[in-house]
């Protein structure tokens, strides 16, 4: 049983015109066996929540933590966090030249597992992992997401979701971009990966049609850098009919 | 020396001399300044021109100005394979200057005029040798400069591997030349992995015959200022070359590779490829890729590609292609040139993996030079290059460079 817990949290990036606070006050607590949707208009932050839970260097934390089983991991770095449990599967995932898929997924268990694989089980994990995703085992030898397409660099992070089983999970607007047929590919690992039991989930996007495939426990309300409602999956379906407009307005008062 | 004067006279100038064997007509290009054995005709470089002008003058140990080149601080070591005759041949006897080079820059005449002797290396007719062919230069001491000077030959037909190894520290001027016969391949490899503190300016000139495959494999690690001018013509149809290059510059070094590309037949292919890493406080690269296409070089194909990694601040990279079409009928000309930052999204991508922040690190490095490794194909270099990277890293990382 782990619990993710974000408390208080305030982010900023640089701009040109100084710091800009992007996150403004952020709770919320994550149970293992639990997922948890966060829905929001463009701009609201989303995103920002995102990276900056995994550490991406570009977002200053101006208060508060992050608590993995009671442990503030914004002290920790990038790889640390996810040494101690904490996967992000990205929008935009980045291509790395030149690095293999088999050599950069070893390389990532080998650091999330302290050993290396045991070399005979591995390279079926593998291709087992890319088949459920309906990646060709071809993908393996290409480089790191060069030359996937959309489709395909969603269904690799899922891959790797599979294959490193962190205890907590987000999934960064995974499904933008997503054809429907990928759309389930992507909501099946999902599903495989929470049919575990005691794997936690925190659900970007900004449509309620992934929510189709993947049953949140929580749904919440994001608008402008903190969470403005929450409640059970029928507030996805209120979203869906009334969109964010009263959430946006009531924010900009 | 005094048989070298004896060849300067009677030999004609290199454009001549081309232009007679190839019929091709005059060219007016600053790509391909005329040549001269007369060292009346190189003087002092002053760093202002064009040819010079990223050269560290002050640090080539006068071999652009007087410094003797009468230096014996070196051993040679040859490992021969069968098909393959190595030999030193005093220049008289010589069969240099057999691939139309004529020196094109003072360093380079000063070398050819200095020289006692040539090595020659000839891949015998039809020969098809499996096993490289190996030169190990050792230099024992900057103090001395020398000069060096090798031809090597691949007959005709014949198919083979020459590595030439330059380890130590020495103040080393060379002039190369490499003569392909119609039909014959040869991957040529230079492993420069010299010392901190070694001087080496080298100019090498190929010229490939009909249907011949040319590969040449530059590798510079070491040494304080190296400088290598490689080009390339053609003497038939068909012929191809490609030049690659890997190259890792640490703090304060100087490398500085210069291409060129002479089309100088219809339907021959050129492909340059070079890859350099760059760390460390005043760590510079250059590199120039020429490519001239003579109104003769109807249907060939020419592509030249730099890509440099700079992973800490005051390492610089210089780039620079340049291409002179004077046809329009070609199947393809073309140009890239990458400086890059280490890119810190390729470093959180897989750290966001768990994997720690060196190791991050050198995938990406490895990952940059996975491409042109692969392309060499002479497996027991490829394994050493790796092994190279990865101790170039190593020693950045002990040196707190990273």
């Amino acid at each position: 049983m782990s619990t993710l817990e974000i408390k208080n949290l305030h982010v900023t990036v640089d701009t040109e015109d100084g710091a800009k606070e992007i996150l403004r006050g952020v709770n919320l607590t994550i149970k293992s066996g639990e997922v948890h949707a966060i829905m929001g208009p463009n701009g609201s932050g989303k995103s920002t929540l995102a990276y900056s839970i995994a550490g991406h260097p570009k977002y200053t934390i101006s208060d508060g933590e992050v608590l993995l089983d009671g442990q503030n991991i914004l002290e920790l770095s990038v790889d640390q966090r996810a040494r101690a449990g904490l996967f992000l599967a990205m929008q935009y995932p980045v291509e790395v030249p030149g690095v293999s898929v088999a050599n950069f997924l070893r390389t990532a268990k080998t650091a999330i597992d302290g050993e290396a694989p045991k070399l005979r089980t591995w390279v079926k994990d593998v291709n087992a992992a890319l088949e459920r995703v309906t990646l060709d085992p071809t993908f393996a030898q290409r480089s790191v997401n060069e030359g996937f397409s959309g489709g395909e660099k969603k269904r690799h992070e899922i891959a790797q979701l599979e294959l490193l089983n962190p205890k907590f999970a987000v999934l960064d607007e995974t499904d933008s971009g997503l054809d429907i047929d990928a759309l389930r590919v992507v909501s099946d690992g999902v599903n495989r990966y929470t049919a575990q039991g005691d794997r936690g989930v925190l659900l970007i996007t900004h449509y309620t049609r992934i929510l189709r495939y993947i049953e949140p426990d929580f749904v919440h309300v994001f608008v402008a850098g903190r969470l403005a409602e929450s409640g059970g999956k029928e507030l996805a379906d209120q979203l869906e009919a009334e969109g964010y407009d009263k959430y946006v307005k009531a924010a900009s008062v | 020396m005094s048989g070298t004067t004896d060849a300067v006279a009677t030999r004609p100038t290199a454009g001549s001399d081309l232009a007679q064997v190839l019929e091709l007509s005059p060219v007016e290009s600053h790509l391909h300044p005329e040549g001269s054995f007369d060292l009346a005709d190189h003087p002092v470089p002053t760093g202002l021109e064009e040819i010079w002008r990223f050269t560290p003058l002050k640090r080539l140990k006068d071999l652009h100005t007087e410094a003797a080149l009468d230096g014996d601080q070196y051993t040679v070591a040859v490992d021969a394979a069968e098909g393959v005759t190595a030999v030193s041949v005093p220049v008289a006897e010589s069969a240099r200057g057999v691939s139309g080079y004529v020196p094109n820059d003072r360093i380079s005449a000063r070398a050819w005029d200095a020289a006692q002797s040539v090595f020659e290396i000839t891949v015998a007719k039809d020969a098809v040798v499996e096993e490289p062919t190996y030169v190990r230069l050792t230099g024992t001491g900057t103090e001395k400069a020398a000069a060096g000077q090798l031809l090597v030959r691949a007959r005709a037909f014949s198919h083979a591997t020459v590595v030439v190894e330059y380890s130590g520290s020495a103040t080393w001027a060379e002039n190369i030349e490499v003569v392909l016969e119609d039909g014959a391949q040869l991957t040529f490899v230079t492993i420069q992995d010299w010392a901190d503190d070694a001087v080496h300016v080298v100019t090498q000139h190929s010229r490939v015959g009909r249907d011949a495959s040319f590969k040449h494999v530059a590798v510079t690690l070491g040494g304080d200022v190296v400088r290598a001018s490689t080009s390339t013509d053609y003497v038939g149809t068909g012929g191809g070359v490609e030049l690659f290059g890997v190259y890792f510059a640490d703090a304060g070094q100087h490398i500085e590779h210069r291409l060129f590309a002479d089309h100088t037949a219809p339907k021959t292919r050129s492909n340059v490829l070079y890859k350099g890493a760059l760390q460390g406080q005043d760590a510079h690269t250059v590199w120039i890729g020429n490519v001239l296409i003579r109104k003769e070089a109807e249907g060939i194909e020419t592509f030249e590609q730099n890509d440099n990694l700079v992973l800490t601040d005051g390492a610089k990279a210089d780039s620079v292609p340049n291409l002179e079409i004077e046809t329009g009928e070609i199947e393809g000309a073309g140009h890239a040139s990458t400086t890059g930052r280490f890119d810190d999204q390729h470093l959180f991508y897989l750290q966001s993996r768990g994997i720690p922040e060196d190791e991050a690190r050198r995938l990406v490095v490895h990952g940059f030079f996975n491409d042109i490794i692969r392309k060499i194909g002479v497996p027991h270099l490829q394994e050493r290059l790796e092994a190279a990277i990865e101790a170039e890293l190593s020693a950045a990382e002990r040196a707190g460079a990273l």
